[in-house]
């Protein structure tokens, strides 16, 4: 299954390919700029889904090939949090670094953006395969349970941020919630076995 | 001499009168307008200020009851909202209570061109050239009484025309309100179109109200009903969040949105921000009407 990796790698920049040939044409609506930036934020939140989706998806199926998946899965998740964080500073506020520390230090739903950006930082850091020899892997393991309160942070951030119509964010809160209910209810049985 | 009319010209090829009536509103408007921009004062806003495009306008709105999305009212409003016939009842303090159809409600005005500011709460601007009349000449034909302190605006909630009404996202109808003396302000207008052309639905026809020193949500679109009350009205977006919108909801920069901050702002077409200003920038005229409050509290 030589060609799982290359084709997943080639579909998950699709968004950006996307994102980047409506700039080119100028379709990016009446506000690019709020356009660019949540349309990175959506998928940076989607591919921190999809990373968790993976190991589920695997066992569920029995396909055990889709752990390679896996690591790609979180980076490009890391990915499209780091454009959107750029698009956030770079874009939005014009490397207003004033604004930039009063939005962080203000404002609630940016103040857990960020700690879950700096949460990720770690993980990313560590993802490869000489960091996780030499973390030792039951370390590289704990240290990437950070990736669930990065991903709950990454959810309230969103939820946070909208006005009054929450039926976007309750679906990404929904399947963040499976994600990590299934990993607990994994976690009690095993704890009740032993 | 015999005078007789040309025998390819029949009666119904005579302009309606009310049509022909709209030739001379539209002449009159144009220089209305032409004057105003010539001034470049007053009521027009400054150098800097060019219209947004009419295509940005009216593609890019803020209607929940065509939906959430900025896109979602272009799309569904234009083919539900039936604008005629269209009536608004007007009620509580006042001598005159009745059920105005629009035309006798606006037909008796002169149609005015405003170039207005337009501030959302959530940030971005546009500038929007209105034609409509003064609210307080409107306002004024049912004699509200001594007990008018407020007035109340509502907007038409009706599900077969409006999809947005079945996420109660907001606690339809939408309702807004202003103080008497907001109302009657010469800067507050009752809105019929913009860019010489009739208001589209997405923008609030075929009436809408346009307060141009107060967030965007203030300006009530497609109303039916005007409510003189002495007590202070409770506006939809307050209902659904005191903390985060009050009943003024003027424009300034220095009391920030609970979320986010109201200091600058993104007009529509341009890159970069610009600094937000008090009042939108109507200072000059409203700031009055605010003396001795605290904006902080009354936000």
């Amino acid at each position: 299954m030589r060609w799982l990796k290359p084709a997943a790698f080639a579909v998950a920049l699709l968004p950006l390919a996307w994102l980047l040939w409506r700039a080119g044409f100028g379709s990016l609506g009446v506000n690019p700029v709020e356009t660019i930036n949540r349309y990175l934020g959506d998928w940076a939140l989607r591919f921190l889904l999809i990373a968790l989706a993976v190991t589920p998806v695997r066992q569920w199926t029995g396909w055990p090939a889709l752990a390679r998946l896996r690591r790609m899965m979180g980076l490009f998740a890391f990915f499209y949090v780091c454009l959107h964080l750029a698009s956030y500073v770079g874009i939005d506020l014009f490397f207003d670094w004033a604004a930039l520390w009063a939005d962080v230090v203000k404002r609630n739903y940016i103040t857990l953006g960020m700690i879950a950006v700096l949460l990720l930082v770690p993980l990313a850091l560590t993802s490869t395969n000489g960091m996780i020899r030499r973390l030792g892997g039951a370390r590289w393991r704990r240290l990437h349970l950070l990736v669930f309160p990065a991903s709950i942070l990454g959810v309230v951030h969103f939820w946070m941020m909208v006005k009054a119509d929450i039926r976007e964010p309750l679906v990404y809160a929904v399947l963040l919630a499976v994600l990590l209910g299934w990993r607990l209810w994994g976690f009690a049985r095993r704890a009740q076995r032993a | 001499m015999l005078i007789r009319p040309a025998a390819d010209l029949r009666d119904h090829d005579v302009t309606d009168q009310a049509l022909y009536l709209d030739r001379r509103r539209f002449l009159a408007l144009g220089a209305a307008a032409g004057t105003l921009l010539a001034a470049g004062q007053g009521l027009a806003a400054t150098s800097d200020d060019a219209p947004t495009p009419f295509e940005a306008v009216t593609t890019y709105n803020n209607y929940y009851e065509f939906g959430t999305a900025k896109e979602d009212p272009a799309v569904t409003a234009p083919s539900r909202l039936k604008l005629a016939p269209w009536s608004v009842a007007v009620d509580g303090e006042c001598a005159k209570p009745g059920t105005v159809a629009l035309d006798d409600l606006i037909k008796p005005l002169k149609l005015e061109e405003r170039l207005y500011r337009m501030r959302c709460v959530e940030g971005w601007s546009m500038v929007i050239p209105w034609q409509g009349v003064p609210l307080g000449q409107v306002l004024k034909r049912f004699e509200p009484n001594s007990k008018a302190k407020y007035v109340e605006f509502t907007t038409l909630a009706d599900k077969a025309q409006m999809p947005g009404l079945r996420v109660p996202v907001l606690d339809w109808p939408y309702v807004e309100g202003l103080r008497l003396d907001e109302a009657m302000h010469p800067l507050t207008l009752l809105a019929t179109g913009l860019y010489g052309k009739d208001l589209l639905a997405q923008n609030g026809a075929p009436l809408r109200l346009v307060v141009p020193w107060k967030y965007g949500f203030k300006s009530i679109k497609s109303i039916v009903r005007i409510r003189f009350s002495e007590t202070q009205p409770v506006n939809s977006w307050q209902k659904a969040n005191s903390r985060e919108y009050g009943f003024y909801s003027n424009v300034n920069p220095e009391v920030d949105h609970p979320r986010w901050s109201q200091a600058s702002e993104r007009r529509i077409g341009e890159f970069r921000r610009r600094k937000t200003l008090m009042f939108n920038g109507y200072a000059d005229q409203v700031a009055s009407l605010y003396a001795g409050m605290d904006l902080r509290v009354n936000y």
